[in-house]
């Protein structure tokens, strides 16, 4: 919980936790799936951090040899072995290798994409709300031409202009989803403008500036947390969809949404062939988006249904 | 109300043109034109100025614009980059596809979307609500194409029930072509509906919440009786929101359907048409979903004006 009193340094703010109005305290408390979610997260933030050292193979190495040294005839969509804990993909890549330096572009692209996003959505929905006037009409009408558009509509027709880069899927996916982190934070923003506090601050003859640092994002922060977990959910299938188009990451970066839809083919030999090749990269990206989801499921409901409304 | 009406209808028509106005510019930022690509890196500046001037490349970009849609309004929709066929050519026999595959998910998922949810609302709490809910968070929380690998993988390739491939010669009759079509009908059945079932809950839920029902629980209506002839009649209007919300979000999920299964639809020609660099064919096709998703989007906002009758009647 944010602190939400005013208070100069030097006093103590446990005082004020007597008040009639004192903020409530609330400490997290998960239940047993959060608690599991958050492992699951913790898990593959780990990974993304460290794959790349630990993994068996490098994300581009080919097997041609089996563990004897001697040369294999068909190393493509191999069963699990010693030498591939998943097997092998299409062109004979180790899965689990590929999966985990996957992590790292997948999450890592994801994650800055989310927070360029929030950076744009909250710097421009604060200063709609605080502003209002022609600066909200304006800001507000541009947010609605972004949201006239399905998300992946808007994808294809940016990468068919500008092909498909790194840096252009961050900008892409942070431009689209700070349209609707906009209007979170201004709506936000517009609730906590109206309250007492807040007159109250600048009846005191607080500046616009301190009004916005100390009273209006410390008591959005709670709320934007946690949407900031669902629109990283929300950004992880948009990229990952684009990269299973083809029109995402390309070779021979490693990607989960690229890795399903390069061994699509494996597939058709079913679970006793390679099958694992598509499926191993997909159950990745599911287990990763369903533990932020259910975190976030856990959150809001301690948190009441005020936060339900707010995170359409 | 019908002024409401009119002015959501107004601004439906000023978000579509800035759509074209913005799919305009994105598409023509860039620095190589539809002649550049036409010609490719070898061309000579005599014929790269000959291709311009025959494309109309050579004018400003407002009257580029201009001819652009005007021309897009009478049906003419431009000449593909890549092989130079009409674009009216290469969509005509795709759009049929898609609507035929969208139609059939529509009236499939619509009454089972409505039905589940009011089941779930109808037991809140209880073990049948919980695995609804659960199940529809699940799906809701994952890719689609994630649902499709799976359905394939066990119906198509393991059991062997229905073909994975979508592959229709035109030749089939109708059901026929919805055998073929069972498994991305199938994911898209599921991906809509697992949106639309917990809308539906909520959307009752929260009629629930109001005072005329406590009114009807105090004299003692059992439960079924309020949810079926009070809450139901009243969430209508909410929910014939949240069904066009949802077809909306079709417009998306078609695109990952279709290329999974390789059915040869209006989105996977796009996708095509992204990979080629494809310009005008991918003006044209984002023109297309564009316009779809708002005025999916007017009808819902429509939907919910007309069903409120506090607003039938203004003050």
């Amino acid at each position: 919980m944010t602190d939400t009193t005013n208070t100069s340094p030097d006093v103590d703010s446990s005082i004020y936790d007597e008040l009639p109005d004192a903020p409530p305290k609330t400490r997290l408390r998960l239940s047993w799936v959060g608690k599991i979610s958050v492992a699951v997260v913790a898990f593959w933030v780990f990974i993304a951090i460290v794959g790349p050292y630990i993994a068996p193979y490098h994300e581009a190495f080919f097997i041609e040899d089996d563990l004897a040294g001697n040369p294999i005839d068909d190393p493509s969509f191999m069963l699990p072995s010693s030498q591939a804990w998943l097997g092998t993909d299409y062109l004979g890549r180790d899965i689990l290798s590929r999966i985990m330096w996957g992590a790292r572009t997948t999450i890592g692209i994801s994650f800055i994409a989310t927070l360029l996003a929030y950076s744009i959505g909250i710097t421009m929905g604060i200063a709609a709300a605080v502003a209002g006037g022609w600066t909200d009409a304006a800001l507000s009408r541009m947010v609605d031409a972004v949201l006239s558009f399905p998300n992946i509509m808007l994808g294809l027709i940016v990468i068919a202009a500008f092909g498909s880069s790194i840096p252009m899927l961050i900008l892409l996916a942070g431009v689209i989803y700070a349209a609707s982190v906009f209007r979170i934070a201004r709506a936000l923003g517009q609730d906590i403008m109206v309250q007492d506090y807040v007159e109250a601050a600048r009846a005191r003859g607080e500046g616009l500036w301190w009004i916005i640092s100390k009273e209006v994002l410390p008591n959005a922060a709670m709320p934007l947390a946690t949407d900031f977990g669902l629109r990283l959910v929300f950004v992880i299938l948009f990229i990952s969809t684009l990269s299973f188009l083809g029109l995402g990451v390309q070779p021979p970066i490693s990607d989960w949404g690229s890795m399903v839809r390069a061994n699509l083919q494996g597939l058709g030999n079913g679970l006793g062939g390679g099958a694992l090749a598509p499926l191993a990269p997909a159950l990745a990206i599911a287990s990763l988006t369903i533990a932020i989801n259910l975190i976030v499921d856990d959150i809001s409901a301690q948190a009441g249904g005020s936060l339900a409304g707010k995170m359409s | 109300m019908w002024q409401m009406v009119l002015r959501r209808i107004l601004i439906g028509l000023v978000l579509i043109w800035v759509v074209s106005v913005f799919i305009f510019i994105l598409t023509q930022v860039l620095p190589g034109d539809a002649a550049q690509i036409r010609l490719g890196q070898q061309a000579t500046p005599e014929s790269l100025a000959a291709l311009r001037k025959e494309l109309g490349l050579d004018r400003s970009l407002p009257v580029q614009y201009f001819s652009w849609i005007g021309n897009l309004l009478i049906g003419n929709l431009g000449i593909s980059a890549a092989g130079g066929a009409t674009i009216e050519s290469l969509i005509g026999n795709r759009i049929g596809n898609t609507v035929f595959m969208t139609a059939i998910v529509t009236l499939i998922s619509v009454p089972l979307s409505v039905v589940l949810g009011l089941i779930a609302a109808m037991f809140p709490g209880r073990l049948i609500d919980r695995v609804i809910t659960s199940g529809t968070l699940g799906l809701i929380a994952v890719p689609d194409f994630f649902v499709a690998i799976f359905l394939i993988l066990f119906l198509a390739v393991q059991l062997g029930w229905v073909p994975a491939v979508s592959y229709l010669s035109g030749s089939e009759g109708f059901w026929k072509s919805v055998y073929v079509l069972a498994l991305p009908i199938g994911t898209l059945v599921i991906v809509v509906s697992a949106q639309m079932i917990r809308m539906t809950r909520a959307g009752i839920l929260n009629v629930m919440g109001s005072p005329y029902i406590e009114m009807a629980i105090l004299k003692g209506v059992p439960r079924k009786r309020i949810i079926l002839r009070h809450a139901l009649l009243n969430a209508i209007g909410p929910i014939v929101n949240v069904i066009a919300l949802n077809l909306a979000y079709l417009v998306s999920g078609v695109v990952v359907i279709e290329t999974i299964f390789a059915y040869p639809g209006l989105a996977k020609l796009m996708v095509d048409g992204v990979q080629t660099r494809d310009i005008p064919l991918v003006q044209a096709c984002g023109m297309i979903f564009c316009t779809t998703y708002v005025v999916l989007i007017l009808i819902a906002d429509i939907a919910s004006i007309v069903s409120n009758p506090r607003l039938r009647h203004p003050k």
